[in-house]
């Protein structure tokens, strides 16, 4: 029955997601490749004094991605220390420093990790003009990116790989506005919250007070699971009913953290010329996708013990509204992509359970991912795939038509090497270095033994991956954690997008080989099951240890 | 020493190549040994960490002598055991290295043997005019002198003259002469081969013997960079480069290794989270199952072997490069003549004009032949017999010998009788000539009728003419001469076709003889009347299209386009301008191992790329092995990981680096044949390979591991 209802769930999401895969992709491919501009863009380019019309190189684009990030984190930054001189505050106070830094870099980078509790941390300024801001904005840069490296197969002898400024400006105000002002007022008619009510003070029931903000939640909501951004207005999440109130609110939501990374796909294959070669990277994501969605669910539903054999599920930290299946969906949804909203506690899961929505991220996020980084990230992969099965065919190996040599495979192993290094490094060192160990064991952990392992390896990973989902249980705002996650952060989004302009800077230079019948198809099954091969064997053979000594371990019986 | 004798160990080395995997290892064991220099193995970065670890594994052994706490409960054998594993692991991949390059080594050591330093008699102040071969210089007379220097002292541009028995003391063109070359101190085969000035067969190699005659040489080479030094330099992997293909490859292996380093390092840190720890002999166990030690052990074999499958095949290769190049080729350029057709031509068909019998044509073509020994010529009399005329030699009858002037040949027999045959245009000239008036309309236009239609099927006419002995010219028919296309050849180009590969055909015939001749051979295009500026354009129209071409080629003329093509085969009976441009050089001069030559560039990265999956695959079940062999006393719900059943925790980690090690040396065979290849579509053969050693890489270790560990068990201690 669970099964079912599973399989329900899914067919009925991915149903959805078809229907909007081509006009979505088509309209994105549209934005990012024609020659006119708006009237109110050419305003921006004008202040900002960009010249529209001339590429950039790699190098000045990944100038405008830091020199633009940069100023973002440094304005978030301010706007919280000045907290309580601004308007509509609600009379908080200012941010601390690390914290402030911490959130700046959380932000500006799509991870949206919130070491605080938003209700008792920021007022509406910050929330609209700062975290909204950048919500839209870091969204965008990584759509960006990932425009800029299908440039890098699709052109030919190109030095340029596109302007930063205008797929900045187009991807905002054509894709992502549109978008989340149309999905907001359908999330407001289902009962999202919408106001600027600021706290109300309620009695309850039992007779107590309670005090319960209210904000202009609906409006944040869309672009949170649009932008795979997944900074709650609430500390809840999306497990808070304003946020999240129903199954459909539940369902939609869901479809539109997955909407961009999925449709980006077919705007890649359109702009390299065969929407063939997009299905084959969507079909690697959705094979994965629904192994992770259905590991999960059996899981939670038929772990051995007597309470969930009872209840029918492991209910435990998960809204009676969603159950096991929805909550699975939009927690496999969340971690697969880089949005790391959550509508259930992933802590209270099985120790499987749980490590399955580990697993979706230490995949490197690429089923289907942050938008524009799950297309990055799993076009590095198939580069990586590509260059090892090319060999085997009897050529040097090639994808879309660029060799992939020696500069191409620096990028991308560097690439592959960047979110396991942070990861590893950061949870020893958390360890291994007697003031980080007080701090952790002591302050930051409740639990002890292989839980509270896991739980320290998940923030690293939700970090290192820009995912921002807290396996929660784990008190994140110490100066240890605050520090470490922040850099964890900002090299897990920036190192990456540094290899990624690179490897779209050689690729774009180089001409493109025609395709014979001895060239490896990249657009058939077995490239999607090689695909698939590559990315897990990847990640597990890096992470297996660390998963034995926690979920592993915690999980298995003998 | 004597070429013979340098041919004799040749032959030797070709066998010594068929010797057992065990007797080539340990031939090799001293190289192999010589190999563990740190200084050496810096250059491959996978196995020089497995060095690093087992010379700290042995220091740590033998702390734990002196200091038993260190051993953290295992048996003091433990560390020892697999230190000891370790090191044999860097040695299995040095005897992988050194097995490689014991072969070139020893073709290295034949062709050394011919550099020995010869005299050489200098010409000072060559001049064309005052040629030493025509005015006999040894006399002492005219301007020029001849001064007796040692070879090693000839430079580049020099020009010395070598007589019948000597040996030629460098690289260089012939200038004046024509001489019979015993070159079979290089290509290992004894037939001697004519070179003469002027023509492509101007290049004569250093360390080749004079037969016959005496050629004035102008010297084409530096001191020290001679062909032979080169071959030397190739067959020993001397000066041996990383190919592109072999940096990005370890580019990959060098970050998994860093990966695995880092997980390996930081595995403590981790595990005393949760109040585990392993030790330090385990976990360089586990770093060495983990890096890619199968393909990091086999890469540099593969390359060498590679090359050396090359050689076998008197094929000479100016880098790696070269070779991976010619696996991506997409166009292949062939000459019609050689490669595709027969040198030769054969009688197909007679002609006959109308009014003239058909007895009467086929005799007189028959007989105009008998003293014609062409090969065109003796096809033409066999198939006369095969009609069933037999004709016998006339006495006192005079051939006519062909000239490049009259463009035919024939026969005056002694009452007067005169028959020509040959090039059209040429016949009928001699038709005109000899009856004094022009064709008859008809008889011309029966005559234009079959020449055509003979040149539309693709083969060459030759007209037939006989005067009586009256004086009274007829044209009597049209003998059909055909290209006979080499037997197989058309299945080896769909095969191609199957591979990917277009192949087009150079010729100079006309466009409709070409295309007929194409049609027949099954190759994709082909270039008609063709001039070397044609070549050249066409390789440089598609590369321009993308795509990689080959070709071959043996005269100046070629040279151009030679160094233009992606891979150019030069033919070693060849000018050395050609050699010199082409990036290989066939020792054979057969054009048709281009694409044996193809075939060899596809394998070496396929043998490449299916070690590396392998190799990468097979850490899965290390880890199965390992894994719960390190946690499982504290956490024993990993036991469920032990889906091999292995024995205990030491026996799990000495099974899996024992399997880490061997399966290097079993891997050795296929890393020096390559992996089997066959010419099919690059997703056959992907499929296939993935199956093979994807699938078989994550199998066999779980496999192999429980085997071992049924040995390891009985080990006291284990």
């Amino acid at each position: 029955m669970v099964y079912l209802f599973a399989i329900l769930t899914l067919a009925f999401v991915a149903l959805v997601l078809a229907a909007i895969y081509k006009p979505l992709g088509d309209y994105m491919y549209n934005v990012f490749n024609t020659d006119k501009d708006l009237a109110f863009e050419r305003w921006i380019y004008a202040i900002i004094g960009c010249d529209p019309k001339k590429g950039q190189t790699w190098r000045a684009y990944l100038r405008g991605v830091l020199g633009f990030s940069l100023l973002s984190v440094l304005v978030l930054y301010l706007l919280q220390r000045v907290q309580a001189w601004l308007p509509w505050s609600l009379g908080l106070p200012n941010v601390k420093g690390p914290l402030a830094f911490n959130t700046a870099a959380s932000f500006v980078t799509n991870t949206n990790w919130q070491s605080y509790s938003p209700e008792q941390t920021l007022g509406y300024t910050v929330q609209f003009a700062g975290l909204a801001v950048q919500n839209f904005v870091s969204a965008a840069v990584g759509i960006a990116v990932a425009i800029a490296l299908v440039r890098g197969f699709a052109w030919r002898k190109s030095e340029t790989i596109g302007n930063f400024w205008v797929d900045l400006t187009r991807c905002t105000m054509r894709i992502l506005l549109p978008i989340s002002v149309v999905m907001g007022i359908i999330l407001i008619a289902l009962g999202v919250a919408q106001n600027f009510a600021g706290v109300v003070d309620v009695n309850t029931i039992a007779g107590g007070s309670q005090k319960i903000m209210q904000g202009p939640v609906a409006s944040q909501e869309v672009i949170k699971e649009l932008g795979t951004n997944g900074g709650g207005f609430f500390n809840a999440n999306s497990s808070h009913p304003y946020e999240d109130p129903n199954l459909w609110t539940c369902i939609i939501e869901t479809l539109l953290m997955l909407a961009i990374p999925v449709s980006l796909t077919r705007t890649f294959g359109r702009m390299v010329g065969s929407a063939k070669q997009g299905y084959a990277l969507l079909g690697a994501m959705v094979v994965l996708f629904a192994i992770s969605f259905f590991a999960v669910v059996s899981f939670e539903s038929f772990s051995d013990d007597p309470i969930t054999r009872l209840t029918g599920g492991s209910m435990e930290g998960k809204e009676v509204r969603f159950g096991t299946v929805l909550s699975g969906i939009f927690s496999t949804t969340s971690t697969s992509t880089s949005t790391g909203a959550v509508a259930s506690m992933h802590d209270s899961y099985t120790a499987l359970g749980g490590m399955m929505y580990l697993f979706n991220m230490m995949l490197g996020e690429v089923s289907p991912g942050g938008v524009g980084a799950g297309l990055y990230g799993i076009l590095v992969m198939a580069v990586v795939a590509v260059f090892i099965a090319g060999l085997m065919v009897g050529r040097t190996p090639e994808y879309l038509g660029k060799k992939i040599g020696p500069r191409e495979m620096k990028m991308a192993s560097l690439y592959f090497l960047v979110m396991p290094v942070i990861v590893i490094v950061g949870v020893s060192l958390s360890y291994l270095l007697p003031f980080a160990r007080q701090s952790i064991v002591n302050t930051s952990l409740n639990n002890s033994g292989n839980h509270g392992f896991t739980e320290v390896v998940y923030a690293f990973v939700s970090a290192a991956n820009n995912n921002g989902s807290a396996f929660a249980g784990l008190t994140a705002d110490t100066p240890w954690l605050d520090t470490m996650l922040g850099l964890a952060v900002l090299l897990g989004r920036f190192v990456p997008i540094l290899l990624v302009l690179a490897l779209a800077g050689s690729l774009a230079k180089q001409d493109a080989v025609p395709v014979t019948a001895g060239t490896m198809r990249t657009d058939n099954k077995l490239f999607v099951g090689l695909l698939v091969f590559v990315i897990f064997i990847i990640s597990a053979l890096t992470f297996f240890p660390t998963l034995a000594l926690g979920p592993l371990a915690e999980g298995l019986v003998a | 020493m004597s070429e013979a004798t340098a041919n004799d160990v040749m032959k030797d080395v070709k066998k010594s190549n068929n010797q057992s995997l065990g007797a080539m290892l340990l031939k090799s064991l001293p190289d192999a040994c010589k190999k563990f220099d740190p200084r050496t193995m810096w250059h491959n970065p996978v196995m020089f960490i497995v060095w690093v670890g087992a010379a700290f594994l042995t220091l740590v052994g033998i702390f734990e002598i002196f200091a038993p706490e260190l051993r953290q409960g295992e048996p003091i054998q433990f560390t020892w055991i697999i230190a000891v594993c370790l090191w044999a692991t860097v040695l299995f991949a040095n005897l992988a290295e050194a097995v490689a390059e014991g072969r070139g080594k020893a073709q290295a050591d034949a062709l050394r043997k011919t550099r020995t330093t010869t005299p050489a008699r200098l010409v000072v102040g060559y001049d064309a005019a005052n040629d030493p071969d025509v005015r006999g210089p040894e006399k002492g007379e005219g301007p020029t002198t001849i001064q007796e220097v040692p070879s090693s002292d000839l430079k580049l541009g020099d020009v010395v003259v070598v007589s019948a028995g000597e040996l030629i003391p460098g690289d260089g063109d012939i200038i004046s002469g024509i001489a019979s070359v015993d070159e079979s101190a290089i290509t290992g085969e004894s037939a001697p081969v004519i070179r003469e000035s002027g023509g492509d067969r101007s290049a004569v190699t250093g360390g080749t013997r004079v037969l016959s005659d005496r050629i004035v040489v102008r010297i084409t080479q530096k001191p020290g960079e001679s062909f032979v030094d080169k071959m030397i330099a190739l067959v020993e992997g001397a000066n041996r480069q990383k190919t592109p293909n072999e940096i990005a490859l370890d580019v990959l292996l060098s970050s998994l290794t860093i990966i695995f380093l880092i997980v390996v390092l930081c595995l403590n840190g981790q595990a005393s989270a949760v109040g585990a720890s392993v030790s330090l002999t385990v976990l360089l166990a586990l770093l060495v199952c983990l890096i890619p030690t199968t393909i990091g052990a086999l890469l540099s074999a593969i390359g060498i072997a590679g090359m050396d499958r090359l050689v076998q095949r008197n094929v000479l290769a100016t880098s790696g490069r070269a070779i991976e190049a010619a696996g991506d080729v997409t166009t292949l350029l062939l000459d019609k003549t050689g490669t595709i057709t027969y040198g030769n031509r054969q009688a197909s068909n007679f002609h006959p004009l109308p009014g003239i019998d058909q007895d009467e044509m086929v005799k007189a073509s028959a007989l105009s032949s008998l003293a014609d020994s062409t090969p065109e010529g003796q096809s033409i009399v066999a198939l006369a017999n095969q009609q069933g005329f037999h004709v016998a030699e006339v006495p006192g009858a005079t051939p006519v010998a062909f000239t490049a002037e009259t463009r035919m040949s024939g026969l005056d027999l002694p009452d007067g009788t005169r028959i020509r045959k040959g090039a059209t245009s040429a016949v009928e000239a001699w038709v005109e000539k000899e009856s004094g008036h022009p064709m008859e309309q008809a008889v011309n236009d029966a005559m234009h009728d079959r020449v055509r239609a003979v040149s539309n099927a693709g083969g060459t006419p030759l007209v037939v003419a006989r005067q009586d002995a009256n004086g009274k010219v007829t044209v009597m028919g049209v003998v059909q001469l055909k290209d006979v296309v080499k037997k197989g050849l058309r299945e080896r180009f769909d095969d191609l076709r199957k591979m990917g590969i277009r192949t087009v055909m150079v010729t100079g015939d006309n466009p409709l003889t070409a295309a007929a001749i194409a049609k027949e051979a099954g190759v994709d295009d082909f270039i008609a009347e063709a001039k070397p500026e044609d070549k050249l354009a066409y390789i440089k129209a598609e590369q321009a299209k993308g795509q990689l071409v080959a070709m071959t080629g043996d005269g100046t003329n070629d040279a151009p386009a030679l160094a233009q093509s992606d891979v150019g085969v030069a033919m070693n009976s060849g000018t050395s301008a050609a050699k010199e441009a082409g990036n290989m050089v066939d020792l054979d001069s057969d054009p048709t191992k281009l694409i044996d030559i193809v075939a060899i560039g596809k394998q070496l990265l396929i043998t490449r790329g299916a070690l590396t999956t392998f190799s990468i695959a097979n850490d899965i079940a290390k880890y199965f092995a390992i894994i719960p062999a390190m946690f499982m006393e504290q956490f024993p719900g990993l036991g469920v990981l032990n889906i091999m059943g292995l024995h205990s925790s030491l026996s799990a980690v000495l099974s899996a680096v024992i399997f880490n090690a061997i399966i290097i040396v079993l891997l050795i065979p296929l890393a020096l044949k390559g992996v089997k290849y066959r010419a099919e579509s690059g997703e056959k053969i992907l499929g296939r390979n993935l199956k093979i050693y994807g699938l078989g890489g994550i199998i066999a270790p779980f496999v192999g591991i429980w085997i071992i560990d049924l040995f390891v068990r009985l080990i006291p201690g284990f």
